[in-house]
């Protein structure tokens, strides 16, 4: 469950920003420059809202009453970012393996590099760099490295805007059967409404940093 | 003819080397970090053996390590003494070299592309990982080009070493040092030999360098390509 709600001054506008999620996918929909990275980077943690609170699972990350800032790698969330960001000098599967936690530290699912590889299909390429595959294998890679933390919450900016149609309506799909299986609540960032309107099932339109409008359609918990 | 110069020389520029290469990566990490306001003093004073004459960095650490200078004190009260000893040698290179490396490697870092550091915050692991499983592997041929030109400053100064260390031959005279004082003194032979020697070890060093930085700079840049 993420509950957020909070301001932050930017050099043009406020951005200004309240919403809940239990489960399913939030689509944050807008126009370049709209603030949707910088609420992806808030709850992150990459930046720093101006005040208001970030709860995740009844654990506040953030809190400016509080005094309450809890760093990036403590907030257990993963992020895919619109350019993959995969490190270029590491093979698919050291790339995979990064951030998976320490033997012990994992409390519920014992999850290996094979299961996530062929979950998302790309076991074939473990051995491979990123400049020797494709926009689509690399946003797969992306998105593997970050499950393997096994995160409360997954942020995807623009996770399918560099892609191919097909690759695109591949990957579409596959996001919908991912959050099933994983059950935790994705936040995704898009400028194609009617991409925000097939995998979202709330959807925030933002315009200068305000919440425009709010769409929920039902989620199976 | 005594080679003891070329020794004291090649101690003097690889300590100086190994001194710069951790001192450099550090201030570069500490200042590309930074965003107060002082940043461009703390770069500029880390830059100023770059740009100020050799003889003026020189008379500084005079000032600094003489022995009524603070750090001469302090090292006095040990009972030690850098100056006209083998260490100014090492001082001296590793101060004029300094800048070279800090700058090169600085610029590496703030090339790094910040959204690759950011991912890497994301997957919880510690910052401390993070320098040297990313930013390191990812800056290395900036850190390897830095690693060049500190060498190569390191053994070619002149003024700074001439001015803390003296040149006492066997101890603190080192190759640009003796073809300035054989010249000087008429030895024309004996400077071109010396002339000829630093030119072959720093065409070789140059050289041995400049290929493992390419072959680096490949092994990062285009990993596994085949």
């Amino acid at each position: 469950m993420l509950k957020a709600f909070f301001q932050k001054k930017l050099p043009t506008f406020e951005l200004e920003i309240n919403f809940s999620l239990s489960n399913g996918i939030l689509a944050l929909v807008g126009p370049s420059g709209a603030g949707k990275t910088t609420i992806l980077q808030c709850v992150a943690g990459l930046q720093t809202p101006s005040s208001g609170e970030i709860n995740i699972n009844d654990k506040i990350v953030f809190s400016s009453e509080q005094g309450v800032n809890i760093p990036i790698r403590k907030r257990r969330i993963g992020y895919v970012f619109q350019d993959y960001a995969l490190f270029p000098h590491m093979t698919v599967e050291k790339n995979v393996m990064y951030g998976k936690p320490q033997k012990g530290s994992i409390p519920n699912k014992a999850l290996t590099v094979s299961n996530v590889l062929e979950m998302l299909k790309i076991e074939h390429l473990r051995n491979r760099y990123p400049n020797q595959i494709s926009g689509g294998e690399k946003q797969r890679v992306a998105l593997a490295r970050a499950l393997m933390t096994e995160p409360e919450l997954l942020l995807l900016d623009e996770p399918l805007s560099a892609l191919d149609q097909d690759t695109r309506s591949t990957l579409q799909q596959e996001l919908l059967k991912l959050q099933v299986q994983w059950q935790i609540p994705f936040i995704l960032v898009t400028h194609d409404l009617q991409e925000a309107e097939m995998l979202g099932n709330q959807i925030i339109k933002l315009d200068h940093g305000k919440q425009e409008e709010i769409r929920k359609f039902d989620v199976a918990q | 003819m005594d080679y003891t110069p070329l020794l004291i020389s090649l101690r003097a520029a690889i300590i100086a080397t190994i001194v710069t290469f951790f001192l450099g990566i550090a201030a570069a990490c500490f200042v590309s970090g930074y965003r107060g306001k002082f940043k461009g003093l703390i770069d500029g004073v880390l830059t100023l053996p770059l740009v100020l004459p050799p003889t003026v960095i020189g008379f500084l650490l005079l000032i600094l390590f003489g022995k009524n200078g603070p750090l001469g004190k302090l090292l006095m009260s040990i009972g030690k003494t850098v100056i006209f000893s083998w260490p100014a040698t090492v001082i001296a290179a590793s101060v004029v070299a300094f800048p070279l490396m800090y700058r090169t490697v600085r610029s590496a870092f703030e090339q790094i592309d910040q959204n690759i550091i950011n991912a890497a915050r994301t997957l919880g692991v510690s910052e401390w990982k993070i320098f040297w499983r990313i930013t390191i592997p990812l800056a290395w041929p900036g850190v390897a080009a830095g690693t060049v030109l500190a060498f190569a400053r390191a053994l070619g100064d002149f003024g700074a070493t001439l001015m803390i260390g003296g040149n006492i031959p066997g101890k603190t005279l080192t190759i640009p040092a003796a073809i300035f004082f054989a010249a000087e003194s008429g030895e024309m032979r004996k400077a071109l030999i010396w002339v000829i020697l630093i030119f072959i070890v720093s065409l070789i060093v140059m050289t041995l360098m400049n290929y493992w930085t390419d072959y680096q700079r490949k092994m990062i840049a285009t990993a596994g390509r085949k």
